[in-house]
């Protein structure tokens, strides 16, 4: 009795010994997030998104983007925000999102006469 | 040797080191950890060649003879190369390029703010120009000193391992010769001995802060700028050179 009860906690013993050496060595995509990048360029007044990479903090993060999504001379700031920050709109909610301002012309300025010396409107 | 050769020689000993240390890195194409460091790794490496092609052209000025920057690249031979010898050490595992970025931009650094106030117009400008790129590598190499020196069981180790193995080669640059004190004298390159405690500082902070141990030994291993290279060299320029040597004048 008490051999096979020992023989069974061996058992899952090297088990658990033998996920955490694969844990180990598979990379946990846990320890490394994804983040969502966007670049403010230096004409630009906004940041745009630009794209996404894994990191696995903050300050990586910034420097990743710096790497991968200015190599160009694409930008002059970089904004990163952890990808399971951000709240996306239900796209099965589109049509009561988005259709009813189709038909609703009255909302657009397009009834005055800009004057030339506004340019930023 | 004449104040020309004197010159050429010591842009040389620059632009073999961009040189050498962006064809290492170069290797680590497709191949890098994780995607964004593939391509950090490869941008840390098109830096330095940007900084070669400015020591090489400045060398061909210098030199005269007709030679090109192509010509002094690819056609010295192993013995003419006066790259430090850190910088020729093989890639190894992830750690070991970092261990060997952060030795050799602990140096750079400080040895490019000195050699703004060159009286070598040529050589300040340019030192002013790269400073911008070697602020970001050093901090790109010291940010992954710490994360995987104070990472996990497997990255300490192998952190120290690299630290172990780069220790004897991590402050050659940093040992006057007989040319270094030629360019002193003619106030065109830094006292060595003056950046000395700065650099080894601050490597010896990092290397705290990383919970890796700091080797003991204090023997420094030289002749990279006498042109005694490790075994490593021969094999990096036959990559590097064999396109040249075999299409002499080939164009694109």
């Amino acid at each position: 009795m008490p051999h096979s009860h020992t023989q069974r906690k061996g058992k899952k013993e090297k088990q658990h010994r033998i996920n955490n050496h694969l844990e180990h060595k598979i990379m946990s995509t846990k320890n490394w997030p994804l983040w969502e990048i966007f670049i403010r360029s230096k004409q630009g007044i906004n940041h745009k998104h630009v794209g996404s990479l894994h990191a696995t903090d903050a300050e990586m993060a910034i420097e990743n983007a710096r790497d991968v999504y200015t190599r160009r001379n694409e930008g002059v700031s970089i904004w990163a925000v952890e990808s399971s920050q951000i709240t996306a709109s239900d796209p099965g909610a589109q049509e009561e999102l988005f259709e009813p301002a189709k038909d609703k012309v009255y909302r657009h300025p397009t009834f005055y006469v800009l004057p030339d010396e506004l340019k930023n409107m | 040797m004449d104040a020309n050769q004197n010159l050429y020689q010591y842009t040389l000993r620059m632009a073999d080191n961009c040189l050498i240390l962006g064809q290492r890195l170069a290797e680590w194409c497709g191949h890098g950890p994780i995607l964004e460091q593939d391509i950090a790794l490869t941008n840390i490496s098109l830096d330095l060649m940007g900084q070669a092609r400015n020591y090489f052209q400045y060398a061909a000025k210098v030199v005269g003879e007709d030679k090109t920057e192509d010509d002094i690249a690819f056609l010295r031979d192993g013995m003419e190369f006066q790259n430090l010898l850190l910088l020729e050490q093989p890639n190894g595992d992830f750690g070991q390029t970092v261990v060997r970025q952060f030795f050799f931009d602990s140096f750079h650094h400080v040895f490019l703010t000195k050699m703004v106030a060159s009286k070598d117009l040529q050589l300040s400008a340019i030192a002013e120009k790269s400073i911008k790129e070697v602020t970001y590598h050093l901090k790109w190499s010291s940010q992954w000193m710490l994360r995987l020196g104070d990472g996990t069981e497997e990255s300490h180790e192998r952190m120290q391992v690299a630290v172990d193995n780069l220790w004897m080669y991590a402050f050659e640059g940093l040992e006057m010769d007989q040319l270094d004190q030629v360019m002193l004298e003619a106030e065109i390159g830094p006292d060595l001995n003056s950046i000395k405690a700065e650099v080894v500082d601050n490597v010896k902070n990092i290397l705290n802060e990383a919970t890796l141990t700091i080797p003991q030994e204090s023997f420094v291993q030289t002749g990279g700028k006498d042109g005694r290279h490790t075994e490593y060299l021969g094999f990096i320029l036959a990559e590097m050179q064999h396109m040249q040597r075999a299409f002499p004048g080939a164009k694109w």
